[in-house]
């Protein structure tokens, strides 16, 4: 049983000339699992994630396929019924915690926003959760910081604040969009590892979009990697990570260079990997216009 | 050599400013607007269907054309001295774009140079001149050009003057603000570490950066003097009486207002069309100019 | 070290004027010629500063800085610019580092004109298409601005600019942390290259350890301004000798799924 499910997900930018930016993606997540969506800037997986949260920008039309949430087609509701669903039971972990909070609001009134807004709780009640959460996410001295303005935070601790916001709503789903691109490695490490700790405790289930494999050998238990808005190699972590089909995913292990094997030549993504990405791309656009 | 591919840039069609300008629809109003206002003021003589002074009392308070009364060939009626209102329209419009041309021009030169200078050089540069600027500001723009007027005598010369004196501040914050903007850009530092002198890096670099702000205002500043001429004949403070103006017709207008609207309404419908296109043309121009924005 | 080309002793930078905060507190560094050294450290620990002090950007308050033999720790802007032509910099976002009015040629030619190293306009642009064929690009690119150029063609474009006067010394700050893996990797092969054909000495600055090995002769930590630890590449990543080094490298995730890297 499965809790998300995309299936033959197409999508094309307006802006482009209808250009298509997502080529029939179908991808599964299970309760409770998570899921790593890769690709270079481009390939489509903030597409997907905005998809799923219903924050796609207008320029973008889906033109076919379903996103099924717990039995209902999210691309099919209303905006005011999608409005019930994202912020509660969808939730999102932001790239860049300096933007992602309002510098002009304590974090006491944005972490309890969803609490007092969509779960009716009087300012007390919530303010009783938020301090909990905070102290959940290992953020010492809850009280001081739920009275503090962002700007008075490292961007480690805004990071914690933004994923206790998004667990406040005990959501199924959470989708992290690059959480930790903007972060320092020792800290990115902290936020994983809470990432990890705070979805094993309230059973949630994340998509974890970013481009680093290595967040994702630590992190995903399965792996989408995309190109041009098409899957090109789907599967568990372990098993694409040890031994890759797809020749674009073997060529990105190998172009990422590795503290650990200083014997390893830098091998850049051959051209004629493109070239064959390229042809993919090309032969599916052919078979829709041919379909449709 | 070996492992460096060739990639080619993508296969994006190097679009012409012209052609950019014109699929603008603010561009295309705006300055559609200006250009026809531009063509009546020129050939004012030639297009008006009267003489805009001449006086004929026979003749006075004619109703626009389609309403009882009117008489043809008076399209927009007569003022109360039997003057056509449309030629004196037509007419006027040199007085405004005169000065909305001459004033914003000078204008932006005044306070572009200035606001360059103090974003760029900061330290006593700046100081004095955004002191200069804070002080400036403090005075009421309206009093003070009434006042400067009163002082240099009127005529379009001392419009212009006015209008420079006080409005020069408005280009000298905008542009320093954006020239420290642009100064903490990476070229700039890349610029510093080719060894461009301080003041080419300002030429070369900044200024043009700084030009689609400065252009937009530019064209705001504009609407801005057409007001500014107005407000002044108004108060028969701008050029000469006989000279017709927008303002001055707005004046004359107010008092016969009663039995003869449209010698109010007709120059206030064309000062608010001409501030609008030259603020709707101000805003399209940046969009399309600004290489950054156009993506 | 015989053939020191760039060092520092004991510099210290501090910022502001009324609250002043000291971001070095002493470096020491020397560069040879044609080395490379990497300079790593997290967000606040003052690489950035470092870089841009070594290029008389930002001036130093405290300490002496030689380039070539030469000190020049306080010399003028006109004193500077015969100098300017040997060291150079790339910078880390490309987009911004590029002025967006200019096309490919002018911000190349440019600087050949400048310090009189073409003859002509002619000389100028024939360099600047060498350089251009050299990095990558496609002689077309010359005529096209920075915004119809994809990232990592602009970041080939910044490697052009800063090799097109022959330096002997680059200092690259995060070039590649903007980029997509694919087109880190060439970046780096392509720096690493010019690097060895041109004999140029490099100061690496990343806070990616790994892009670090990979084009490293030597490495220097910083944290807080200070150094850390400073040696070959081999010594300090197989046998780090501080604390905060090896926090460092266990922090960084492997594309190997490592059950217990997490807790660790």
């Amino acid at each position: 049983m499965s809790l998300l499910s995309i299936k033959n997900l197409s999508a094309v930018s307006d802006r482009d000339g209808g250009a298509p930016i997502l080529r029939s993606v179908s991808l599964e997540l299970r309760p409770g699992e998570t899921l790593g969506l890769v690709g270079e800037s481009g390939a489509g997986k903030s597409t997907i994630s905005k998809a799923v949260l219903g924050m796609l920008p207008r320029t973008v039309r889906i033109t076919g396929g379903t996103a099924v949430f717990c039995g209902r087609d999210l691309l099919g509701l209303s905006s005011r019924e999608l409005r019930k669903i994202t912020g509660s039971e969808i939730t999102l972990i932001p790239q860049d915690p300096m933007t992602a909070l309002n510098p002009g609001r304590r974090i006491e009134s944005q972490l309890t926003d969803g609490l007092r807004l969509k779960r009716g709780m009087s300012s007390d009640e919530a303010r009783r959760i938020g301090l909990e959460l905070l102290e959940e996410v290992h953020i010492r001295e809850p009280e001081r910081v739920m009275r503090a303005y962002p700007h008075e935070l490292s961007g480690g601790m805004r990071q914690r604040v933004l994923i206790a916001a998004a667990f406040a709503m005990d959501p199924k789903l959470v989708v992290a969009d690059e959480p930790t691109t903007a972060l320092d490695v020792t800290v990115q490490k902290q936020i994983l590892r809470l990432i990890r700790a705070m979805q094993a405790r309230h059973g949630t289930s994340v998509i974890f979009v970013t481009h680093d494999l290595g967040v994702v050998a630590q992190i995903c238990d399965r792996v989408t990697l995309l190109y041009g808005g098409m899957v090109v190699e789907a599967g568990a972590t372990k098993e694409i990570m040890e031994c890759p089909r797809h020749p674009y995913m073997q060529a990105l292990l190998a172009a990422g260079p590795r503290y650990d094997r200083p014997d390893r030549k830098l091998a850049p993504v051959p051209e004629s990997i493109f070239a064959g990405l390229r042809e993919e791309l090309a032969s599916f656009d052919r078979r829709e216009t041919r379909n449709g | 050599m070996v492992d460096v591919t060739i990639v080619q840039p993508p296969a994006l069609p190097r679009r012409r400013l012209l052609t950019d300008l014109l699929a603008n629809p603010k561009v295309l109003f705006g300055g559609g607007f200006i250009l026809m206002l531009v063509l009546l003021a020129i050939f004012a003589p030639w297009i008006a269907p009267r003489d805009p002074i001449e006086q004929d009392l026979m003749l006075g308070t004619l109703p626009p054309v389609g309403l009882p009364g009117a008489e043809p060939g008076y399209y927009l009626g007569t003022d109360d001295l039997g003057r056509d209102v449309l030629s004196r329209l037509i007419h006027g419009s040199r007085v405004a774009l005169t000065v909305a041309f001459i004033a914003a021009s000078l204008a932006a030169l005044v306070g572009a140079m200035l606001g360059l200078l103090a974003g760029w050089y900061g330290g006593w540069v700046d100081a004095v001149v955004s002191r200069l600027v804070d002080i400036w500001m403090a005075f009421p723009p309206v009093l003070l050009s009434i006042l400067l007027v009163a002082i240099l005598g009127s005529g379009i010369h001392s419009v212009v003057a006015a209008i420079v004196i006080i409005d020069w501040t408005r280009f000298c914050r905008v542009v320093r603000a954006e020239t420290m903007a642009q100064a903490s850009m990476d070229y700039v530092t890349a610029a510093r570490t080719i060894g461009f002198p301080r003041f080419t890096i300002l030429m070369r670099e900044i200024l043009p950066n700084v030009a689609p702000v400065l252009i937009a205002l530019m064209s705001l500043e504009m609407g801005i003097a057409v007001i500014v001429e107005a407000i002044l004949s108004f108060v028969g403070l701008s050029v000469a009486s006989g000279t017709p103006t927008w303002g001055g017709m707005i004046a004359q207008g107010r008092q016969i207002i009663h039995h003869g609207w449209w010698v109010l309404a007709f120059p206030l419908l064309t000062l608010f069309a001409t501030v609008l296109a030259f603020n709707q043309l101000g805003d399209g121009l940046r969009r399309v100019i600004d290489p950054v924005m156009r993506r | 070290m015989a053939d020191t080309l760039l060092s520092a002793s004991s510099i210290e930078v501090v910022y502001g004027a009324v609250h002043k905060i000291k971001v070095l507190h002493g470096i020491d560094l020397t560069i040879a010629k044609g080395e490379t050294l990497g300079i790593v450290g997290e967000s606040g620990s003052g690489k950035t500063t470092l870089g841009r002090a070594l290029l008389r950007l930002v001036d130093v308050a405290k300490g002496t800085i030689t380039f070539d033999g030469m000190d020049i720790t306080h010399l003028g802007d006109g004193a500077m610019r015969p100098l300017r032509r040997r060291m150079q910099m790339i910078f880390q976002d490309p987009m911004s580092s590029l002025n967006p009015r200019h096309s490919i040629r002018q911000i190349l030619t440019g600087p050949l004109l400048l310090h009189g190293l073409a003859t002509d306009r002619r000389d100028a642009d024939r360099q600047a298409s060498q350089v251009i064929e050299r990095v990558g690009l496609p002689l077309v690119s010359l005529d096209r601005n920075p915004h119809e150029l994809s990232g990592g063609q602009r970041q080939r474009v910044g490697i052009a600019r800063a090799v097109v006067m022959r330096p002997d010394f680059v200092l690259a700050d995060e070039v590649v942390s903007g980029l997509d893996v694919s087109t880190q990797a060439q970046v780096l092969s392509l720096i690493g290259e010019l690097s060895r054909e041109m004999g140029l000495a490099v100061a690496f600055i990343s806070h990616d350890l790994s892009v670090i090995r990979a084009i490293c002769d030597r490495v220097m930590v910083l944290q807080g301004g200070r150094i850390v630890e400073e040696g070959a590449c081999s010594s300090v990543f197989d046998a780090p000798r501080s604390d905060y080094t090896r926090t460092l490298l266990d922090a960084i995730p492997l594309p190997d799924p490592m059950p217990g890297w997490l807790e660790g």
